[in-house]
């Protein structure tokens, strides 16, 4: 899997929740080989979760016939998430801001959030055949060989 | 996740351990309030320091047992945050919502 200081990994995943964890693992995998941070490491699973569950639950409607698709790349210091849906595309700039008094108790709408605060760059946009593409970077502290 | 109650006098205290997260964790912390107030237990505290990940699903359905709770005259409060659950209610503000403790008697003591 490592090549040139870059490592990836890809997964084309049925629209279950239950594959969420699959992928966690395979990010933990690449985390484990970069040398990632604790901190870092629990960040970037927390983004990779709220993506891939928006994706199944917002984007595919949870249609097992549907997948989502997951690139993941860690290379120079910075770790990458690109997660797609098969779903009919959605405009981020919609959903309201969870922090707002009227919106403190509301039971959702939380994930973009989170993802655009433990993430230091979240980009969506079209993927070809008309679903969300979710790009999601954070920068990493120079890896280390252990845990913090 | 895994969860266990106990009750302490008319308090009910829920202990979770374990992710939190879509599909597995979040709709049992909504069937554990149920039971609770089923039982008649008005005040309830979450303890989480089990709780190793939680996402937006399982902070959301905590503020709807938050609500639920509190429509019925009673309160939810929660117990032994872990740093990064208490960063992840921080950014939402929801720590403004929520009493949090360290203590289980200052907790208990505080209904």
């Amino acid at each position: 899997m490592q090549a040139n200081n870059k490592l990836t990994a890809s997964l084309v995943m049925a629209s279950r929740f239950e594959n969420i964890e699959v992928a966690e693992r395979t990010l933990l995998d690449l985390c484990g080989r970069a040398g990632c941070k604790a901190d870092e490491e629990y960040w970037l699973l927390t983004a990779l979760r709220e993506a891939l569950a928006n994706a199944v639950r917002h984007g595919n409607r949870q249609n097992p016939d549907q997948v989502v698709r997951v690139f993941l790349t860690i290379e120079n210091s910075t770790a990458t998430i690109r997660v797609e849906d098969e779903g009919d595309g959605f405009e981020p700039a919609n959903v309201p801001d969870p922090t707002t008094p009227e919106n403190l108790l509301r039971p959702s709408g939380r994930g973009i959030f989170y993802m655009r605060q433990f993430m230091n760059r979240v980009e969506f946009g079209p993927t070809p055949t008309g679903g969300t593409a979710v790009v999601m970077a954070r920068d990493l502290d120079q890896p280390d060989s252990g845990r913090s | 996740m895994k969860s266990s109650i106990r009750d302490v006098g008319d308090v009910r205290i829920i202990e979770l351990s374990g992710k939190i997260t879509i599909g597995a964790g979040d709709v049992k912390i909504r069937e554990l309030i149920g039971e609770a107030i089923e039982d008649g237990k008005q005040d309830v505290i979450l303890d989480l320091g089990g709780v190793t990940a939680i996402d937006s699903s399982g902070i959301g359905e905590m503020v709807a047992c938050y609500t639920t709770v509190t429509k019925r005259g009673g309160q939810l409060k929660l117990m032994h945050l872990s740093p990064k659950i208490t960063d992840i209610l921080q950014v939402t503000q929801l720590i403004t919502v929520f009493d949090v403790f360290d203590d289980e008697r200052e907790a208990i003591g505080s209904f």
